[in-house]
């Protein structure tokens, strides 16, 4: 059964029906997301024992999580020791299905809100309120979120 | 032990996914009738770009029948898709018209409806995606829920009527 094609079709309708509908379209797939992530990480945590500290909650992030709705690893987190952490992935697989090339470029955030929502809603789930950014320097797919922990 | 519990949840992702879209549309709608009609839309739209990946994984050949396209749907697409066999009755006379049957509908795992959502058809994405995939391969059809579990129904039902086939291969442009 491959649901993952599905997920990514669905995503897709609802970037375009949400955003098409209305100004805070953006707001609105954010939200989607936020619930999501927070039902996923509710799910996922239900087996594995608490976390330890901000590290763990990130790890989390990047493996449990980024594998059950992306299929792959996050390949790089940095951060600067202050709170900010920045996730990178370099085959998104949401933006995966667009063309290289700027073209498409003003189109990224429609694709990648419900992405910061989920993580948001994500880490909100476990404790921690968070602004979370987009931004994709290239097309395909860099992905480097980051989330800030107030 | 982690990958497979990271698998066995990420079908949950399409459910929760729909849910939260679900919710997302009632509230920038004001009737669940705009609500329906936008799910159906947007199943239609993914229905014509799965078919692509349909046929080239499934590997069926061309349904000379309605009987085998009935045959298709249930214990190919859905099992590939969903992961459930739905069982095919209910074929009226003429043979242009069957149902099929869900014991249980993944899309409706955790799913309660609110008192005031009692004409929300939840889960019409499904008779889009089937309007839509159909329509690519030259059949025009009509599907809606008769049963639903989550209106107290035993059983989900979904009544697929053939309506014709389509003759030029121009296909339909995306609503």
């Amino acid at each position: 059964m491959d649901d993952s094609l599905l997920f990514q079709m669905l995503h897709m309708e609802m970037a375009h029906a949400l955003c098409a509908e209305q100004e805070k379209g953006l707001g609105a797939l954010e939200g989607v997301g936020f619930r999501v992530g927070q039902g996923l990480s509710e799910r996922l945590t239900k087996e594995t024992p608490s976390f330890k500290d901000e590290l763990d909650v990130l790890k989390f992030l990047c493996k449990d999580l980024w594998i059950t709705v992306f299929k792959k690893q996050v390949d790089n987190l940095r951060t600067n020791h202050q709170g900010t952490y920045m996730l990178q992935d370099n085959n998104f697989l949401l933006l995966s299905q667009l063309s290289n090339g700027k073209q498409y470029l003003e189109e990224a955030p429609k694709f990648l809100a419900f992405t910061c929502g989920l993580v948001k809603g994500a880490l909100s789930n476990l404790g921690f309120d968070s602004t979370v950014t987009a931004e994709v320097p290239v097309m395909p797919s860099r992905f480097p979120p980051m989330p800030y922990r107030i | 032990l982690l990958k497979i519990l990271a698998l066995a949840s990420s079908s949950e992702l399409f459910t929760l996914t729909y849910g939260a879209l679900v919710t997302q549309l009632c509230k920038d709608y004001e009737n669940d009738e705009d609500v329906n009609k936008q799910l159906d839309k947007m199943g239609y739209n993914i229905g014509v770009r799965l078919i692509e990946d349909f046929l080239a994984r499934s590997n069926v050949g061309r349904c000379h029948d309605f009987r085998e396209t009935a045959d298709v749907i249930a214990k190919v697409a859905f099992k590939m898709y969903l992961g459930i066999t739905p069982s095919i009755t209910n074929w009226s006379p003429a043979g242009d018209e069957f149902s099929l049957i869900l014991e249980n509908n993944p899309l409706v795992d955790f799913v309660e409806l609110p008192d005031n959502h009692s004409s929300l058809i939840y889960s019409n994405l499904l008779c889009g995606v089937l309007r839509g995939a159909l329509e690519m391969v030259q059949m025009a059809v009509d599907v809606k829920f008769v049963q639903d579990t989550l209106k107290g129904d035993g059983v989900t039902e979904i009544r697929m009527k053939f309506v014709k086939r389509i003759e030029d291969n121009l296909p339909a442009g995306e609503e």
